[in-house]
């Protein structure tokens, strides 16, 4: 059998995983695992400029492809900088691996230089965690890694590599295991076709249904299942933040997205529902507003693959566990096979009756010809440039709301955000991510000037890898949603969220060898989004002035039912 | 209302760090916890008692189950089952005290395993409520040192929580 060394397996092992790329950065407790890798060229590995970049950008990579995003860090402030990112993933269930180094393993526990114990600071963030004990262990670890990663309800895990377990002079025999078992993990592969049934009965029963799907299905990679089972029933369809692009954004079932800034049809829709099917979302805090006043006739069947989502928040009637895609899938023979079709003539005034809610706001917002640019013309810029085609990561705040409401996403793993955490930062290396996964892929980044400057180093990378990516800044000169709350609940005292000392972010594109454009009249906006997607093969950094007193509509009122809205600054449902 | 969750786990480093986690990361509250390797040396068996409403408890053990660890687990409180916890107890004996003492020790079925002129050191061993009745009938003044084990638990009759 073959002979290598701790670090040598590790390298290997990723091979043997089929790993592209592996985003990070390199420091003592993984210099054994450099040279093993600048040894061999099988594994790409990008060299971040900050590893909270690093996860950022393998995360990126997996929400694209579906594959595990993969990290290597050093000790110490390497693994706690990954950490934010680790956090991100996590919330969103993206499947991810982490190789943190750690001090030799005699040293462990005396405080060594850079020493952190990492399995620790990361328990509550990863779905799974291993320490190297034996080099012996590394290949199997591996396995178990990228198997617990990907399987299951996705996410990241750990592996913490104390420095002497790589030594370049202690050699093992390596074989990377096929297969992995585990008596302890058995993530479900079917839903229970029982209930599967009383679901299908429920919803084929329904007057006023409506489909709620979630991040679960691009995940499970479920979008096209869930797309056939809404389009059979001429049921109308609504994303979550992650779901978007789950259901096509631009059918003309699609109610938008809802939510805190969800659409009024979608929410007027979800509250006067009699029959919600909720596939792979977990009906979070964002969505429902006051939990206990959420959609009071509605009877929910609720898909999820973690049982743990399942009546978390709100109590479901039918509940599923299995993965979604399966479980739409037998939902699709199910529907072909009963005895009776959905009620089409309740569907009929059903569908009536959300016309008239379309009327209502309509994502509608006021335009001062004379004024500053608003933030949504320049998604609808962006839409128009891009033709709906191009992925689009985000940051976090207004831009996010504004991106996910005004681009029209027709394919799942197209529209890449951090939700549950709400990671500023997370945009740009997310893009990265994208863009080495999909390199004739247009990639937009839509940011805004508080939260690029949060992970702004990495223009550096994008010039080391010559990533073409867009960056979109729309430019508030202000943290829009923490001042959007201030001006509607602390009386507009602008408490700490006004950005002082702005760089030139021309400037700044340029020093870093990019292109930039600055932007601040509405009628070069769409010649010079045109402009910017024709370069290429290079990033344009595109600082882009809007309003600053824009906001974000609708919202919910808070601790109100999924119904109680604000319209604009001066109208609430 | 009371729970007691029996759970089989790997036994592995890191892995009763992760329970206890879990425990805090959620705001779970854990009232007592033991835990020992089994007959199969590669298993550990966790007992704890945790207090909540029926969402709560489903929720503890959905979450426990997730662990990548946890290998089965039960709730004892659902059916039928046998509950102890034992007790050590230093005890002021000295005078009149001394076969007062005793006496109570004998009527809880207690033993005393160590004496010396002045302390007797009781054992005893019984569902919590049992060990609590012993206490208050010592009298808070006498006693100088309880150590308690926390609960252990099994289901009566033929269920069995093994692989």
């Amino acid at each position: 059998m073959e002979m290598l060394s701790g670090a040598e397996m590790v390298v290997r092992a990723l091979q043997d995983e089929g790993v592209e790329y592996i985003f990070g950065y390199p420091g003592g407790a993984v210099l054994h695992i450099y040279d093993a890798l600048f040894q061999q060229d099988k594994v790409n590995h990008i060299l971040v400029r900050h590893e909270q970049a690093a996860t950022h950008a393998a995360d990126g990579y997996a929400r694209s492809t579906g594959k595990p995003g993969v990290v290597l860090v050093t000790s110490g402030p390497g693994a706690t900088n990954a950490i934010t990112g680790i956090a991100t993933a996590f919330m969103d269930s993206i499947p991810m691996v982490v190789l943190s180094g750690q001090v030799r393993s005699d040293w462990i526990g005396d405080d060594a230089f850079q020493e952190t114990d990492m399995i620790g600071l990361s328990r509550p963030i990863v779905k799974h965690s291993f320490m190297v004990r034996d080099p012996n262990e590394i290949p199997e670890m591996v396995k178990k890694a990228f198997h617990i990663a990907s399987t299951g309800r996705p996410g990241p895990v750990l592996i913490d590599i104390p420095k002497d377990h790589t030594a370049p002079n202690n050699t093992f025999p390596y074989e990377y295991p096929k297969k992995v078992k585990m008596r302890s993990y058995l993530p479900v592969t079917r839903g229970h076709s029982g209930q599967i049934r009383k679901a299908v009965d429920e919803l084929l029963k329904a007057k006023r249904p409506v489909i709620y799907s979630g991040g679960g299905v691009v995940q499970g990679d479920a979008s096209q299942a869930l797309t056939e089972v809404a389009h059979k029933l001429n049921y109308p369809v609504t994303n979550t933040l992650m779901g978007l692009g789950a259901f096509p954004g631009t059918d003309e079932q699609f109610l938008g997205m809802l939510g805190m800034h969800g659409t009024y049809e979608a929410n007027m829709s979800m509250h006067n529902a009699d029959v919600i099917l909720a596939a792979g979302a977990r009906l979070d805090d964002r969505v429902t507003n006051d939990a206990k006043k959420f959609c009071p006739g509605a009877k929910i069947i609720h898909i999820d693959i973690d049982p743990a989502s399942i009546s978390k928040n709100v109590t479901a009637h039918i509940p599923i566990v299995g993965p979604v895609k399966q479980v739409l899938e037998e939902m699709l023979g199910m529907i072909d096979e009963h005895e009776t079709g959905p009620d089409h003539k309740s569907v009929e005034r059903w569908w009536q009756e959300i016309a008239g809610w379309r009327q209502v706001h309509g994502l509608r917002y006021e335009v001062n010809e004379q004024g500053p640019m608003k933030p949504q013309q320049v998604v609808q810029a962006l839409y128009k440039a891009t033709k709906g085609e191009a992925f689009v990561t985000s940051d976090v705040g207004q831009h996010q709301m504004f991106a996910s409401q005004y681009y029209l996403y027709d394919r799942p793993r197209q529209w890449i955000n951090s939700g549950g955490l709400g990671t500023m930062g997370f945009g740009l290396p997310a893009a990265m991510g994208v863009q080495f996964a999909h390199p004739d892929g247009v990639v937009a980044c839509v940011t805004g000037e508080g939260s690029i400057q949060m992970n702004i180093q990495e223009l550096s990378t994008c010039l080391q890898y010559g990533l073409p990516i867009k960056i979109i800044n729309i430019n508030n000169q202000a943290l829009g949603m923490v001042r959007q709350w201030q001006d509607m609940q602390y009386g507009g005292r602008h408490s700490q969220s006004y950005m002082e000392s702005l760089p030139d972010f021309v400037k700044l594109a340029e020093s870093y060898g990019h292109v930039g454009m600055l932007v601040n009249k509405f009628e070069d906006l769409q010649p010079a989004m045109e402009e910017a997607f024709a370069l290429k093969d290079r990033l344009v950094f595109m600082d882009i002035y809007v309003d600053p007193t824009e906001h974000v509509y609708p919202m919910h009122i808070a601790d109100g039912t999924m119904r109680d809205m604000w319209l604009s600054k001066t109208e609430r449902t | 209302m009371r729970r007691i969750i029996s759970i089989l786990m790997e036994n592995e480093p890191g892995a009763l760090s992760r329970v206890v986690g879990l425990f805090s990361q959620r705001g779970y509250n854990i009232e007592t916890l033991t835990v020992a390797p089994t007959e199969d040396d590669t298993l550990s068996r966790l007992t704890m008692t945790t207090t909540g409403d029926d969402k709560k408890i489903e929720q503890i053990t959905k979450h426990l189950n997730k662990l990548i660890e946890v290998v089965k687990l039960v709730d004892l409180t659902e059916g039928a089952h046998i509950e102890r916890e034992i007790m050590l107890m230093k005890v002021k004996a000295t005078g009149a005290q001394r076969a007062e003492v005793k006496r109570t020790v004998d009527i809880f079925r207690g033993q005393i395993v160590d004496v010396t002129s002045t302390v007797y050191t009781v054992q005893l061993t019984g569902t919590t409520d049992k060990l609590e009745a012993f206490i208050n009938a010592i009298g808070e003044a006498q006693v100088l040192e309880v150590v308690r084990s926390g609960v252990s638990g099994i289901s009566r009759g033929e269920k069995v929580l093994s692989l």
